[in-house]
């Protein structure tokens, strides 16, 4: 399985292997990576599953869908280039090792 | 001595409870007890991506296998609680046991409204609520070729897309003239009849259902009957009496509660579907059916039973998924004096903007994601836009967040 590395906003690090396919939001509500709400479960309503991709993987992730970028613009903590939704992204071999980081607030 | 927390029901009302209690550095024990046999899951993905086989059984869980031990929150699954002893502070479980409680969160959600045809509840009708009744719909769903849905609310119509989706012929039921007449205004029912016209469905507005024989016959009431494969009803939810009924509970439609949570009975909570509620927003007291509701009523609990009381004071939100449509709500309409349209370039991604004596009570957004993150704030900031910065496509609502 791939792993994925979260990183809490008071820095715990969960160094995680996700079932292929899994969403990053799905890997880290099950995993209990605090910071990661996910109130609508997964369904891209809410917007409380911001994370942020570290820069080496970010150009490895499907483009974005047009209602991912608006929830985005509508996010608690800051928007960045790096913002993506955890539940609208999948875990794949191309994305072993990724590093995520959970925004202070959601 | 260490306290015990015993919350009824592990939906997402129960699981929060549950999860807050902990993070929160509850110390005393958490008993979750559900009379499902499932791993504790997410609702909404049954009638959406679950039922779609986008989703698995995996997926939709709320938290890994481990979750529960490593946090030391005993969930006891497949067990129902009989009765509430009130004055004793105790519980008796199906098995016939007891088990005391310091509090009580009852958590327990809504059941199905079920159709009733000459005083008897009618066979061979499917209803979705949890996971068992999502296993068997699916089971139900794929051999079938004409598939009858009566009621078109938020689950009728999340029925009617998904089995489109699997190319069968279906047929949507609703007595009232148009759908999601309830909660929605003309324009939003129009878009959802014509889309789902769109794509097939056959509508009958305006007719009831006045017989359902073994599943396959439908009798209506303006005579006509139409024959089926396979009947499924989303007709509305009740609150189940049997646990309260024999105790001092208070009830009324839900368990009556204060903007604590509390019952009447100061140990004894209610969150979610089954807790009727004053609601700030809607100003008065009713049910909510959402997991926004029950998500933030359970975070109310965990925490006055903390000792650090919130008064219950969110936004409440919903949400449907039909093809490609979206409908995100933010506040409740209710009472609403004028609804101003905000329309994007494009014909189905609109927000409608209710406002009662000048001041905005609730946005339905459309395929309009940010509009409804947006009016969320509004609405908890208490900010009222004029009518004409919402007919504005060009102002931006979200510049009136910022002070």
């Amino acid at each position: 399985m791939p792993k994925a590395t979260y990183i809490e906003t008071e820095g715990k690090v969960h160094e995680l292997d996700l079932p292929l396919g899994a969403t990053f939001m799905e890997g880290a509500v099950q995993n209990d990576v605090k910071g990661i709400v996910a109130e609508c479960g997964g369904s891209c309503m809410c917007a409380t599953c911001h994370i942020y991709v570290d820069d080496a993987f970010l150009e490895l992730l499907p483009e974005m869908e047009e209602e991912e970028e608006e929830m985005l613009e509508g996010a608690t903590a800051e928007r960045t280039p790096n913002s993506r939704l955890g539940c609208q992204v999948r875990i794949s071999k191309a994305l072993d090792g990724i590093i995520l980081r959970v925004p202070g607030e959601q | 001595m260490k306290k015990r927390v015993v919350i009824i029901g592990a939906g997402h009302g129960g699981v929060q409870a549950a999860s807050t209690l902990r993070e929160d550095g509850f110390e005393g024990e958490i008993v979750l007890i559900s009379d499902e046999s499932d791993a504790p899951y997410q609702k909404p993905p049954l009638s959406k991506g679950y039922l779609q086989g986008k989703q698995t059984a995996q997926a939709i869980l709320f938290r890994s296998a481990n979750y529960y031990n490593d946090n030391e929150i005993d969930l006891q699954l497949g067990v129902r609680v009989n009765h509430i002893y009130t004055q004793e502070n105790q519980i008796e479980l199906s098995d016939g046991s007891k088990l005391d409680y310091d509090y009580l969160i009852v958590a327990t959600g809504a059941c199905n409204r079920k159709l009733l045809f000459h005083g008897k509840i009618a066979e061979k009708i499917y209803y979705l609520r949890n996971f068992t009744d999502a296993k068997v719909i699916e089971e139900k769903i794929n051999p079938a070729r004409h598939i009858v849905i009566i009621g078109g609310g938020f689950i009728g119509l999340e029925l009617a897309a998904l089995a489109i989706e699997k190319e069968k012929k279906v047929t949507v039921i609703e007595t009232e003239d148009r759908l999601m007449k309830r909660v929605l205004p003309e324009a939003l029912s129009k878009v959802f009849y014509d889309t789902h016209k769109a794509h097939g469905v056959e509508m009958l507005l305006g007719v009831s259902v006045v017989d359902v024989i073994d599943g396959k016959t439908i009798k209506l009431n303006d005579g006509k009957t139409l024959e089926t494969d396979l009947v499924l009803a989303g007709i509305g939810v009740i609150v189940e009496t049997e646990l309260t009924e024999n105790s001092d509970i208070s009830f009324d439609d839900g368990i009556v509660v204060n903007g604590f949570q509390q019952s009447n009975i100061p140990n004894v909570y209610a969150i979610g579907d089954c807790a009727n509620h004053y609601n700030p927003f809607a100003k008065k007291s009713l049910r909510l059916e959402s997991v926004q509701n029950a998500v933030d009523q359970a975070k109310v609990a965990a925490s006055h039973i903390m000792g650090k009381p919130i008064e219950y004071n969110t936004v409440p939100w919903f949400w449907t998924n039909q093809y490609h449509l979206k409908l995100q709500m933010a506040g409740i309409s209710f009472g609403f004096e004028e609804a101003i349209i905000r329309q994007s370039p494009k014909p189905d991604r609109f927000s409608v903007y209710y406002f009662r004596k000048e001041k905005l009570i609730a946005v339905d957004s459309l395929n309009r994601p940010a509009d409804h993150l947006n009016a969320r704030k509004l609405l908890a900031a208490g900010i009222s836009p004029t009518k004409q910065q919402v007919e504005d496509f060009d102002f931006k609502l979200n510049s009136l967040l910022i002070d």
